[in-house]
């Protein structure tokens, strides 16, 4: 049993190839090393001038054009199944944005890392926010890109309870490599509980559960070290020096600075800083949820 | 048949002074002021992978941050492709030695020569520009995908014009092969009385002038969109970004044969010589040059299978894509069976046509992983897409070209370089070499992703071999260089045809004179490479 239904697929049609490429360059350098040695001028002096030959013309034309057909034909049969999903699938939401992956589930449950149930189908549709990303799967040997504005999917059934490793594939800046996070394969009853199950947040302040659901530590760390953007330590009541219109200003980054920036984020950029690489949050954090924000990050001096 | 001495009226004595390098209308010294042009960028281009080799040597930070690692690699990929490896053959040994094939005294518009390498030189200078000024080079990868490419702060705009222009003087060099090799043939010679590498040359050139303007559109749609925010490309002011991908893969599919053809020239070339008979199969070599410049136009799709294609788009780009395999298969078998009763010497640039075809085997072989839809589904975007077109750009046209170099040196310089030492450096350059990017094929299967700053636990192994080929690489790439070098001042004079060819270049002295031949040369009967002593079949 596979890690997915596509493994068999996918493995089939790269090892034939890998097969028969192995047999061509051994083969090949076989031959090759051997003439070098039999027809060197000490074994042989007077060359011959062969000119070639129709019937050997035809037989290496025929021979690796029946041959790519084959590899052709299987690496078409894998494949084709991964272009539809089948009906009963699980339909997930998989959103990426720099540097963060998000599923949505159903019934609105929404988690940084996937738990899929075993043996059934799953169909993720692919949205990003900002710039291309790629879900891969290696596992599962599946792999999507995630083109904003369009609506790309993948579909695929874990046959194996584990937990696999996802990767962007497709290149997204600077935090590209650090963009994974896992798929469960668990079984229904264990999926079924997860479902229903709130991370505990009890202890965690709303601020920062929203910080870390919208990917915002994405850029902007806790710790004072510089990544695409200001760190939020001591954000509050910090003097910064900001180009607004193209002229600097001094400001002080106050609760309605820092809400704006949230809403408008190429407004105000700090010096230093580029613009265009953050999304506006306006329709995607509610002002309620801003000022939860805020209330959190004055508490990181 | 060693002589004494360079013989008086050569190309290098024929005028005196930097000006008359610097504006000189001779195919032969623009081709030279291409060769150390090309290969100082060359050079830039592999301390740079070198320094992307030894980041990688662990996961997490060893020597710099992703931000600047992001830029080394674009800045590696922009070097190498657009300064290095497009232009390398066909502007250093096409402009030296096509006219001296043909038997002829320039190509057919030696001014708009001179004006390329001038476009050539400022597009690197608009390339290195974006070093120093704005926010440093871009971060995008060479592909310069968007939106990414359109929402980054660094020095896009810049790195795309560079590549712009850089794209016309690549046009105006393959209109100029063209009418050089349709118009200036010595009289007598046919086109199937032409030198492979001509007809390779051929092939290219109409790639270079039908596919380039392609990606000189699409360069300017980005700056369009960067600078007036007109949306082409980026979803949020209205574009497509897919639309983008199709674009930039038209003309840089092709382009892969713009690298890859010239190469192929080479080894049609020199293996003849060395094994003292004719080449094997002379049309079939000639023709699928033009039949992979022709299939390589409808390819372009395949670098995009994960895009989001329809299912009937991946089928048709996947079968046009194994078509390219034919052509160039039967190259490959042509090339091995004109060793067959051969009377072999085994010389350097032998030796790196024998590189060259195991190398580009591999390359070869990989990329027939790469066209089959299932298994790129996995591969698409990993080390093993990155191992493949490694061994088809340097294992492939880096050896050619270095062999090249080694084939005519005694004819541009009219000297011998050290054998001795020009072995060791071989081998240090094909063993590094497979050391270095042998493990990228199985980190790509193993699921590791391309462009990656840091990685998983379970690829440090095989990353770290990689990074110790790369010294080894780059040492051999060291020795070499610094042979030649030496051979370029001291080494012993050679004669006019040291390898005993039987291409015109060979009828002429070392280094040629200013107008290549003194009387005009005879051609060979029964075809170009039909060796007079060998027997006949």
């Amino acid at each position: 049993m596979n890690a997915s239904n596509f493994v068999e697929g996918v493995d089939f049609s790269l090892y034939l190839i890998l097969g028969i490429s192995i047999f061509f360059l051994v083969g090949i350098t076989t031959v090759m090393i051997y003439f070098l040695f039999r027809y060197r001028k000490k074994n042989n002096p007077v060359a011959t001038n062969i000119e070639g030959s129709h019937t050997l013309e035809i037989i290496w034309t025929v021979v690796p054009t029946l041959l790519v057909l084959v590899m052709f034909w299987y690496g078409w049969t894998g494949y084709q199944p991964m272009l539809k999903a089948p009906k009963n699938a699980i339909e997930i939401e998989a959103i990426g944005q720099m540097w963060k992956w998000t599923f949505v589930y159903p019934d609105g449950k929404v988690s940084d890392s996937l738990v899929i149930p075993v043996n059934e189908p799953v169909k993720l549709n692919l949205s990003s926010k900002d710039v291309l990303h790629a879900l891969y799967i290696p596992a599962f040997r599946v792999k999507q890109d995630v083109v904003p504005g369009g609506d790309n999917m993948m579909w695929f059934t874990g046959q194996l309870t584990g937990r696999y490793d996802i990767l962007c594939a497709e290149y997204c800046g600077q935090l590209h490599s650090y963009m994974m996070t896992t798929v469960n394969v668990v079984e229904r009853d264990a999926y079924d509980t997860w479902l229903v199950t709130e991370p505990d947040l009890a202890d965690e302040h709303p601020g920062f559960t929203l910080l870390k659901k919208n990917a915002c530590n994405s850029c902007h760390t806790f710790d004072g070290t510089r990544l695409v953007g200001p760190s939020f330590k001591g954000i509050v009541g910090r003097s910064e020096t900001v180009i607004v219109d193209g002229e600097t200003k001094e400001i002080i980054a106050d609760r309605e600075y820092i809400i704006h920036s949230m809403k408008k984020p190429n407004d105000a950029i700090v010096e230093s800083y580029q613009p265009n690489l953050m999304i506006s949050y306006e329709n995607i954090i509610t002002d309620e949820e801003m000022n939860l924000i805020v209330d959190y990050l004055e508490t990181i001096k | 048949m060693t002589a004494a001495a360079l013989p008086e009226n050569n190309f290098f004595n024929a005028k005196k002074g930097i000006m008359s390098w610097l504006f000189t209308l001779d195919h032969k010294r623009i081709g030279l002021l291409y060769l150390y042009a090309i290969l100082s960028f060359f050079l830039v281009g592999v301390v740079l992978g070198f320094l992307m080799r030894l980041e990688l040597l662990n996961p997490g930070q060893d020597i710099m941050k992703p931000h600047t690692y992001n830029q080394v690699f674009t800045l590696h990929g922009v070097i190498m492709i657009f300064l290095f490896i497009i232009p390398s053959i066909p502007a250093i040994f096409g402009n030296f030695f096509l006219p001296l094939h043909l038997g002829t005294d320039d190509v057919a518009f030696p001014k708009l020569n001179l004006l390329s390498f001038w476009l050539y030189v400022l597009g690197a200078l608009f390339a290195l520009a974006t070093l120093v000024f704005g926010d440093g080079p871009a971060d995008t990868g060479w592909t310069f995908y968007a939106p990414y490419s359109v929402k980054t702060g660094t020095n896009v705009t810049m790195s795309v014009l560079a590549a712009f222009i850089l794209g016309f003087s690549s046009i105006l060099t393959g209109l100029n092969f063209i009418v050089t090799i349709h118009r200036l043939r010595t009289p007598g010679m046919g086109f199937n009385q032409m030198p492979l590498f001509a007809w390779s040359l051929y092939a290219t050139s109409w790639i270079q002038l039908l596919a380039t303007p392609v990606v000189g559109i699409t360069l300017l749609m980005i700056i369009a969109e960067r600078v007036f925010g007109i949306g082409l490309f980026d979803p949020s002011i209205g574009g497509d970004p897919i639309l983008y991908q199709h674009l930039f893969w038209i003309y840089s599919h092709p382009a892969v044969y713009i690298m890859a053809l010239p190469a192929m020239g080479l080894v049609s070339e020199i293996i003849p010589t060395f094994a003292q008979r004719t080449i094997f199969g002379y049309k079939a070599i000639a023709y699928s040059s033009m039949a992979i410049a022709f299939v390589g136009y409808f390819v372009w799709g395949h670098h995009m299978f994960t895009s989001g294609m329809s299912g009937t788009a991946g089928f048709i780009f996947s079968i046009l894509t194994f078509f390219v395999a034919i052509p160039t298969s039967v190259k490959v078998f042509n090339w091995v069976a004109t060793l067959y009763k051969g009377s072999i010497n085994i010389e350097i640039p032998l030796l790196y046509m024998m590189a060259f075809i195991f190398n580009f085997l591999i390359g070869g072989l990989t990329g027939l992983a790469n066209a089959a839809l299932a298994a790129d589904v996995h591969l698409h975007d990993t080390y093993f897409v990155v191992g493949h077109f490694h061994y088809v750009m340097f294992g492939g046209t880096g050896f050619a070209m270095f062999g090249a170099l080694h084939y005519w040196f005694p004819k541009i310089w009219g000297r011998m370089y050290n054998k001795a030492r020009a072995n060791v450096a071989f081998a240090l350059l094909f063993f590094g070499f497979n050391m270095l990017y042998f493990p990228m094929l199985i980190l790509g299967i193993m699921g590791m992703p391309r462009r990656y700053y840091d990685y998983l636990p379970e690829f440090h192994g095989l990353n770290q071999i990689a990074t110790v080929g790369s010294w080894i690489l780059v040492s051999g790439l060291i020795l070499m260089l610094a042979n030649l070098l030496i051979g370029l001042k001291k080494g012993k004079i050679a004669s006019a045809n040291p390898w005993n060819g039987i291409t015109l270049e060979w009828q002429t002295s070392s280094p040629p004179p200013l107008h290549n031949f003194d009387k005009l040369p005879e051609l060979n009967e029964g075809g170009p490479y039909n060796y007079p002593d060998a027997k006949k079949a």
